[in-house]
């Protein structure tokens, strides 16, 4: 299945993209996705713990994937 | 009741937002700004880029309106935050709430601003006087971007 991770502000840099297509196993989970996020280039200055969002909410990190899901890895707010 | 939440590009209209909240029944409306600030963490900055996670926040801002509606009790509240580049001292985010009494009036707008500073999936880089720039954290510290 695929699954599309944005990537935000800093992360964008990092990776040189705001998005970034997956190829993933059925049933896969977020800590799985994030994972393979991470063995990509740029990927490795990714901090330990990362906020997730899946389909527009914030997610946890055992939360299985599903097809043509929207993954986002949103880097620490900074808003107001 | 009157909830409207917005995320914006233009400069924010408060007179305006004033203006929309009026209600009889209010005797006492709050409004904070946040605006952008002269100097953060020691270095002089010249401005500020806003970007979001624009269809999440929306949803984000509605949410935050919600709870503050349930947490203090309030009836009226608008939000908005703005994106793009802004000069120094311009209002990146304004928030109103009115109610019959300032106590829950004060403890909405406090709760907005909080929970904005946690969970609106906004970011800012700072464009420094000496010609850099460098996204900051929830912390108003720059952070160092990878090269």
């Amino acid at each position: 299945m695929t699954v599309t991770a944005l990537l935000f502000a800093s992360y964008a840099e990092a990776f040189g993209s705001d998005r970034v297509e997956l190829s993933l196993d059925a049933g896969t989970t977020v800590r799985d996705a994030v994972d393979r996020l991470r063995a990509l280039p740029g990927g490795a200055g990714l901090p330990s713990t990362l906020l997730v969002a899946v389909n527009l909410e914030y997610a946890d990190a055992d939360q299985p994937l599903a097809s043509g899901d929207e993954l986002a890895i949103i880097p620490p707010v900074a808003g107001g | 009741m009157s909830v409207r939440t917005a995320i914006v590009r233009n400069p924010i209209d408060v007179a305006a937002m004033l203006a929309e909240i009026q209600d009889p029944a209010n005797g006492a409306t709050v409004l904070f700004l946040g605006h952008v600030r002269e100097v953060n963490d020691g270095r002089v900055v010249t401005g500020i880029e806003y970007t979001a996670y624009g269809e999440m926040a929306e949803r984000e801002l509605a949410s935050i309106a919600s709870d503050a509606i349930a947490a203090t009790g309030v009836s009226d509240i608008t939000i908005v935050h703005r994106l793009g580049e802004l000069p120094l001292g311009d209002a990146s985010i304004a928030i109103v709430v009115a109610h019959a009494h300032r106590a829950e009036a004060y403890a909405a707008s406090r709760f907005v601003i909080e929970e904005v500073k946690k969970r609106l999936p906004v970011w800012k880089r700072e464009q420094y006087a000496d010609g850099t720039r460098e996204w900051v954290n929830a912390h108003g510290v720059a952070t160092q971007g990878p090269q």
